[in-house]
């Protein structure tokens, strides 16, 4: 028997919204990166199961262009976290507001 | 050569584009050989077409330059037209045209560089769009150079825009202009609508192989197209313009306010006489205006002391007899007179701009006299162009203005559509304004070159007569008079024979809607004889009023007798203070109120209360704005959870 | 029977330690909790028959992104802990509704649906995927490489030392 595709799908809802809370909560850059790669992985199993519940593999190309699209995303996203480092000696965002009002 | 036709109206625009291109900055050497020389090479043009067009035996040629709107249904076609009806405008707008380009180099010399290439752009400008007019062979290129045309006085009527009657006075043109153009416009409408095109072959062909089927179209399209010839050519209720229009130099009223432009509406009421014909009630409102016109401005013309202002009245007055001859039917006597005028009128006019020359820009006849004297010239010239307007034999005004007068009668004594007792009160309204003209002219003459100089000695010392570049256009002019006449000699003067040159040639395009019972040719000798006496008794009485030891006594004394009528007289009727109170200043109040009520306060009131909430809203949204990033993140995450439940839910 | 157990079990621990990953106080842990959770995504992916993509999320994700990420989190240092006051409570309140919310919402949407059996497991093979890449997808595929490239210059370009 195999497991139904509901549950696969909760178990991704369940890291979405994980990774949600991770990237509201935290206050760290790394942390939020952190929370982000994980609703990523969460929306990349879904799509896998669902891909399976059709029979289709278009899903799975799919998940590979999002794996190397989180890839780019990463090094961007650390290398800004280093610049802000750099000029702030922190990586907290909410010291991040001189483009405020 | 016919294929040529385009360069007509083609080469007084490149010189136009040239001069103008040139940002007016050529020298007047420079700008004399472009100006002028355009208009000689249309001239020279037109004459080797005229040359091959006279073996023709009249046909019509029709040359398509480019298609021009071609959307649906609707296609107009930039098309030539040459017939023996625009020949004969070609003819004299040419001719006169390039004369009065000749005069204006001695006239315009004292302006500056910068005026006076302006001056020929304007007037070579004048010319393309007056040309085009004439050959367009449908009503919209048509309509094109009657805008055009109107644009030209515009700008050359405000010629000396730094001075505000000027400035004014062009206003006044285009204004009182528009009002024939919205007539104009709407009968094309009208016409397209109809005859599903607007060609005038076209138009012609669907009347005639069906009359029965537009029966209903044909008076208000003809009416409509009426309003707009009422406007171009001055005739009640819209002449007031022309007589301010003199404002501009006088070449220009010589060439566009006389002898070509003011013209344009009866050519136009003649080229559409296909439309005319089949409707007596159209045929009858044009004579009655032209017929009453003619016989109004030449009252007003009695008490003008501006030399300019009585030419400018008298052509109001000769437009209206156009207007008399087309309206009776007599198409071809229409023209006849519009071809002979523009040689009279030009040179008068232009006669007039060498007094004004000699007498250094004095035009007030009551500081000129005795000037005959010292500028000859000018004074046999007029006295010609001034005989050719009274009427006297063998100048040219004396055979056209004899035709419309005959015309007109035989109109009434033949019954013409049933019309036969307005034509003859029409007849007779014609007969009084010959009257008038003859005397408002003598009068002109006498106060101008008889008798004492009445201006101060200096300026006595300065009468000069004009250079040959201005002297000789007069000269050609004057033989013009003169002789062009003879080429519509009438029926009775030959006693029968038909030597009617111009009539004939003008037969094919616009035959003379014919009476049942034509006059005998005694009746029309009586005719004749009748107007060349009430011509030569208004030149009797302006003799006694103005000439001689007794001159001005008279006149003086019937101004102190009856003040009301001279005082009215000598103010045009108040016709421009009752149009200014019943139409000018209302619309003025609409336009301010227009302005300071609806515009400012309503248009502008929304458009800023809507700037104003938006701004009050964005200085309210703002605060969202909290630059924190997690902040944002929260916003995002929220949203998609609402946008989530309103899918789901 | 087995892959049934197996998914149960690596969905809990797979939660269990997203959970830890997010709310740790050090990084570190928050980098090799992740590592966990994406390992058993990656048990999920070979149960579901996605084996290329199991061995791609270990290799690209488990082994070169958190690499990444525990570089940079020896690089910067642990980060000082925040003044009490500047904690922003509504922050975090709302944002730990907001994520409780969209998960009972999910959960509570995906448990009442009775869904048809799996259409057949389809195996993600290398093959199988490659032939997609290269053949349907392959404008996407080398648009993702150029992505990859700008993102390369792009890093490249942040980090520098301006002198």
């Amino acid at each position: 028997m195999t497991v139904p595709t509901t549950h696969f799908v909760i178990f991704a809802a369940l890291l979405f919204a994980i990774g949600a809370a991770g990237v509201l909560v935290r206050r760290s850059g790394i942390s939020i990166l952190l929370g982000i790669e994980l609703m990523l992985n969460a929306a990349n199993l879904a799509l896998v199961a669902f891909g399976r519940q059709h029979g289709q593999l278009d899903a799975q190309v799919f998940v590979f262009f999002v794996m190397a699209v989180a890839a780019a995303e990463v090094a961007v996203g650390l290398a800004l976290l280093v610049a802000i480092f750099r000029k702030q000696r922190s990586i907290d965002v909410d010291r991040l507001n001189v483009m405020r009002w | 050569m016919l294929d040529l036709l385009w360069l007509v109206p083609a080469l007084p625009l490149a010189g136009a584009l040239v001069l103008l291109g040139g940002g007016l900055r050529f020298g007047k050497r420079t700008t004399t050989a472009v100006g002028v020389g355009s208009v000689g090479l249309a001239l020279a043009a037109v004459a080797a077409i005229l040359v091959q067009y006279a073996g023709m035996h009249g046909e019509t040629v029709a040359r398509h330059v480019f298609n021009w709107i071609s959307a649906g249904d609707v296609t107009v076609d930039f098309a030539l037209r040459l017939d023996p009806l625009s020949a004969v405008m070609l003819s004299f707008v040419t001719l006169v045209g390039f004369v009065i380009h000749v005069y204006s180099i001695g006239y315009m010399h004292t302006e500056g560089d910068r005026a006076y290439a302006r001056f020929f752009a304007y007037l070579n400008l004048f010319m393309f769009a007056m040309l085009t007019l004439v050959l367009g062979a449908n009503l919209v290129v048509m309509f094109i150079g009657w805008e055009g045309v109107g644009l030209c006085s515009y700008l050359l009527i405000g010629f000396y825009f730094d001075k505000e009657y000027c400035a004014a006075a062009g206003i006044k043109a285009f204004v009182v202009n528009r009002i024939g153009d919205f007539g104009f416009l709407l009968a094309i409408f009208w016409a397209f609508k109809v005859f599903g095109t607007v060609d005038f072959s076209g138009m012609a062909a669907a009347l005639a192989a069906d009359p029965a089927r537009y029966a209903a179209a044909v008076t208000p399209i003809a009416l409509l197209l009426f309003v707009g010839a009422v406007g171009k050519s001055a005739q009640l209720p819209l002449y007031v313009w022309l007589p301010d229009a003199m404002a501009g130099p006088t070449p220009v009223s010589a060439l566009i306010h006389a002898a070509t432009m003011v013209t344009a509406g009866v050519y136009m009421v003649v080229r559409c006489n296909f439309i005319y014909r089949l409707s007596p009630t159209a045929l009858l409102v044009v004579a009655a205006v032209g017929g009453v016109t003619a016989l109004f401005a030449a009252t007003i013309g009695l008490a003008q002391n501006d030399i300019k202002k009585v030419l400018a009245y008298s052509t109001v007055s000769q437009l209206g007899y156009m207007f008399l001859a087309a309206g009776a039917g007599a198409f071809a006597g229409g023209i006849f007179h519009v071809f002979t005028h523009a040689f009279f009128k030009a040179c008068l006019f232009l006669g007039a701009g060498s007094v004004i020359h000699a007498c250094s820009g004095e035009q007030d006849m009551r500081k000129m006299g005795g000037l005959a004297r010292k500028i000859p010239v000018t004074y046999w010239t007029f006295m010609v162009a001034t005989l050719a307007l009274c009427g006297i034999p063998p100048f040219a005004g004396f055979f056209s203005k004899d035709e419309i007068l005959g015309r007109v009668f035989a109109a009434g004594a033949g019954n013409l559509n049933g019309f036969g007792a307005s034509y003859l009160v029409l007849w007779v309204l014609g007969l009084a304004a010959a009257f008038l003209t003859a005397f408002y002219m003598f009068r002109a003459v006498y106060m101008t070159f008889h008798g004492e100089f009445r201006g101060t000695p200096e300026q006595w010392h300065h009468v000069h007569e004009s250079p040959g570049s201005m002297t000789w256009p007069l000269k050609i002019l004057a033989v013009g008079s003169a002789v062009v006449g003879l080429l519509g000699v009438g029926r009775a003067i030959t006693f029968g024979t038909d030597l009617n040159w111009f009539e004939g040639f003008l037969h094919r395009v616009a035959p003379t809607v014919e009476v049942e019972h034509a006059p005998s040719l005694g009746t029309e000798w009586v005719l004749i004889l009748l107007s060349v006496a009430v011509a030569v008794a208004g030149i009797l009485l302006a003799r006694r009023f103005y000439f001689g030891a007794e001159a001005f006594v008279a006149p003086r004394r019937i101004a102190e007798r009856a003040p009301v009528l001279y005082a009215a007289v000598a103010n045009k009727y108040y016709v421009d203070e009752a149009y200014d109170r019943a139409i000018v200043r209302p619309l003025g109040k609409l336009a301010h109120f227009s302005w300071k009520g609806i515009d400012t306060i309503a248009i502008d009131g929304t458009l800023n209360a809507s700037a104003f909430f938006t701004e009050i809203a964005g200085d309210l949204l703002r605060f969202l704005q909290t630059g924190n990033v997690r902040n944002y993140a929260l916003f995002v995450l929220g949203g998609a959870l609402a946008a989530a439940a309103w899918l789901l839910l | 029977m087995m892959g049934t157990a197996v998914f149960y079990l690596v969905a809990v621990v797979g939660v269990v330690s997203a959970l830890a990953a997010i709310s740790h106080k050090n990084p570190v842990v928050n980098v090799l909790s992740l590592v966990v959770t994406l390992f058993c995504i990656a048990v999920s992916y070979a149960l579901l028959g996605a084996e290329f993509l199991a061995a791609a999320q270990i290799l690209v994700y488990a082994g070169a992104i958190l690499v990444l990420f525990l570089f940079v989190v020896m690089l910067l240092g642990a980060p000082e802990e925040p003044p009490a006051g500047e904690r922003r409570p509504f922050q975090r309140v709302a944002g730990l509704a907001l994520a409780g919310i969209a998960a009972a919402g999910s959960i509570a949407v995906l448990a009442g649906i009775r869904a048809a059996a799996p259409a057949g497991a389809v195996r993600g093979t290398a093959e199988a995927l490659g032939r997609l890449l290269v053949g349907p997808y392959l404008f996407a595929f080398e648009f993702i490489s150029v992505l990859l490239l700008a993102a390369l210059v792009g890093a490249l370009m942040l980090v520098k030392r301006k002198h």
